[in-house]
């Protein structure tokens, strides 16, 4: 694990609804908001439910996922943008839809970039890049 | 519905500056003044004349109030101004913002108008994170920066290629026959150099599946345009290009968190711009649509082929300048050149062109008094629809 000055790329910037989620995923427990009002299950994390006919504030309340999910849509990068992930090409960018629903932005890895699949199951996998911050990635999953 | 605005306002004056790598020395206001003052002597107008602004500064905002700045730095000052957050959008949405301005009676002669800067001397911001915090970027800035929208849109075609099975080899056609157009504009930037389906297909792979030359190229330019009451129009110096209706599907600010990717907002705004028109898709004579890469959604969510279908549709028909279906006369984002979101403007000004029939070169030979706009802002995040005519068509 990098020491967080050694670590070049990006990371998280917690805010006061998000940091629960970072610490959670420190003890490797992928979470998301659920909202006690009417059951929507909501992620990025936000302080107000989105659902579609609710008006909650302050309704959400964190819970635990499977860690399980599929890959709703992927890429792989052959270009890095940012010099800091110039060694990780090829790598893939994939969007995870979770069981429960809710989808993530990530990478998928542990596998050949090529061989990954739209509707490939997946589940978590935590990269600790940091002392303080714990990355959920996602590999497939093995029959 | 009610009443709608259709046919109260044209826009009479365009101005627009040839998209290029870099502009060294010259900054977004500057740009932007410079389309500006072109696109009101376009209309034989004076600055006293100018009463409403609708001018956005883009992607890296320097702070509030820029429509202020902009009056000051070119002695222009209306009685009505704001600013149009719509992204890569922002043109199409200009110019409907601009007719419900007038049509409500706010103002009479609407300067709208957007510029990029890249001045060549410093290093381009690095694309991807940390330049701009939103509530989702802490969610995906750790995972990997894609090189501009790149990852994004690739991600789209690659779904779209799962679900409906239309590959590089279909979408080159789009790249083809867009650069055939600019190779006939010479203010397109890449107006010397024509490519082939195989040039696509065998350009490198910069997010799989979307090769290079399906990949837009961040340029520095501008452009204005003028819109005014219809009545006035019909006095000026220029055929006037009518605002018929339109509107501006919100989607989603982060592709990840909202609905099915392969289906774009402009769907949305096509419906309600064809209803406001009393015209349908089958009588466009001319599309400008918004070319953030491949098209293929667009045209279907616009109503010109069924969904899945755009892959064959774009083999079927000849998209350039002088064929059954003219897309992006002026060669579009992928080849006119994209000038960060003021790309957006350069689709409406190139519509007015057609209807004017002073294209020049690159003017559709057949009939050009239906036109229909797009733009398109973040990705698939908000996408505007316009409608366009001539006289004839009103």
């Amino acid at each position: 694990m990098a020491t967080t000055s050694e670590y070049k790329k990006p990371l998280p910037t917690p805010s006061h609804v998000s940091q629960p989620f970072w610490d959670a995923a420190k003890e490797h427990r992928l979470t998301y908001q659920r909202c006690t009002a009417c059951g929507t299950r909501v992620f990025y994390p936000r302080d107000v439910c989105p659902g579609p006919e609710c008006f909650g504030v302050g309704t959400l309340e964190w819970v635990e996922s499977s860690g399980k999910g599929w890959v709703y849509a992927s890429s792989i990068s052959y270009q890095p943008a940012h010099p800091a992930f110039a060694g990780d090409v090829p790598y893939v960018l994939a969007i995870i839809e979770l069981d429960e629903g809710v989808r993530m932005h990530t990478n998928v890895v542990g596998i050949d970039p090529k061989e990954v699949e739209i509707g490939m199951r997946v589940e978590v996998v935590w990269d600790d890049v940091t002392p303080e911050f714990s990355l959920p990635k996602f590999r497939p999953i093995q029959k | 519905m009610r009443d709608n605005m259709r046919g109260a306002a044209a826009i009479v004056g365009i101005g627009e500056l040839k998209p290029e790598r870099t502009r060294p020395g010259r900054d977004a206001m500057s740009l932007l003044a410079e389309a500006a003052y072109l696109a009101i002597q376009d209309a034989g107008l004076t600055k006293a004349d100018i009463d409403g602004m609708i001018l956005e500064e883009g992607m890296t905002p320097t702070g509030s109030g820029y429509n202020p700045k902009m009056a000051e730095y070119m002695g222009i000052y209306p009685t009505f101004a704001t600013g149009c957050d719509a992204q890569g959008a922002a043109g199409v949405t200009m110019a409907l913002q601009a007719a419900a301005y007038i049509n409500a009676g706010l103002c009479d002669y609407v300067l709208c108008g957007m510029s990029a800067a890249i001045d060549g001397s410093r290093p381009r911001r690095p694309a991807g994170p940390g330049h701009t915090e939103t509530a989702t970027s802490e969610f995906s800035a750790p995972f990997g920066p894609t090189v501009g929208a790149n990852g994004w849109y690739a991600m789209i075609a690659k779904r779209y290629e799962k679900l409906y099975g239309a590959t590089v080899e279909k979408r080159a056609k789009i790249s083809v026959d867009l650069r055939y157009n600019a190779n006939h504009n010479p203010m397109a930037i890449w107006h010397d150099v024509p490519i082939t389906v195989d040039d696509v297909v065998n350009s490198r792979i910069v997010a799989d599946p979307l090769h290079l030359l399906e990949c837009v190229m961040p340029c520095a330019g501008a452009c204005a345009f003028i819109v005014t009451r219809a009545d006035i129009a019909r006095g000026m110096r220029h055929k006037p290009a009518y605002v018929l209706g339109g509107a501006n599907g919100v989607s989603r600010s982060n592709l990840t968190h909202v609905g099915e990717i392969t289906i774009s907002p402009v769907g949305r705004a096509a419906r309600k711009a064809f209803a406001m028109s009393g015209y349908g898709p089958s009588d466009v004579q001319v599309m400008e649509i918004y070319d953030s890469f491949t098209v293929m959604c667009e045209l279907e969510e616009s109503g010109f082929c069924p969904k899945g279908t755009a892959g064959d549709w774009v083999q079927e028909h000849d998209l350039t300048f002088k064929g059954d279906k003219p897309l992006n006369t002026h060669g579009g984002q992928l080849s006119y050149g994209q000038a960060s979101t003021a790309g957006g403007c350069a689709q409406v000004t190139e519509a007015v062109r057609q209807i004017r029939r002073d294209a020049g070169e690159h003017q559709v030979p057949g009939p050009t008094d239906l036109v229909y706009v797009t733009g398109s802002g973040g990705t698939f995040s908000q996408q505007s629809a316009l409608l366009l005519a001539s006289g004839a068509a009103l």
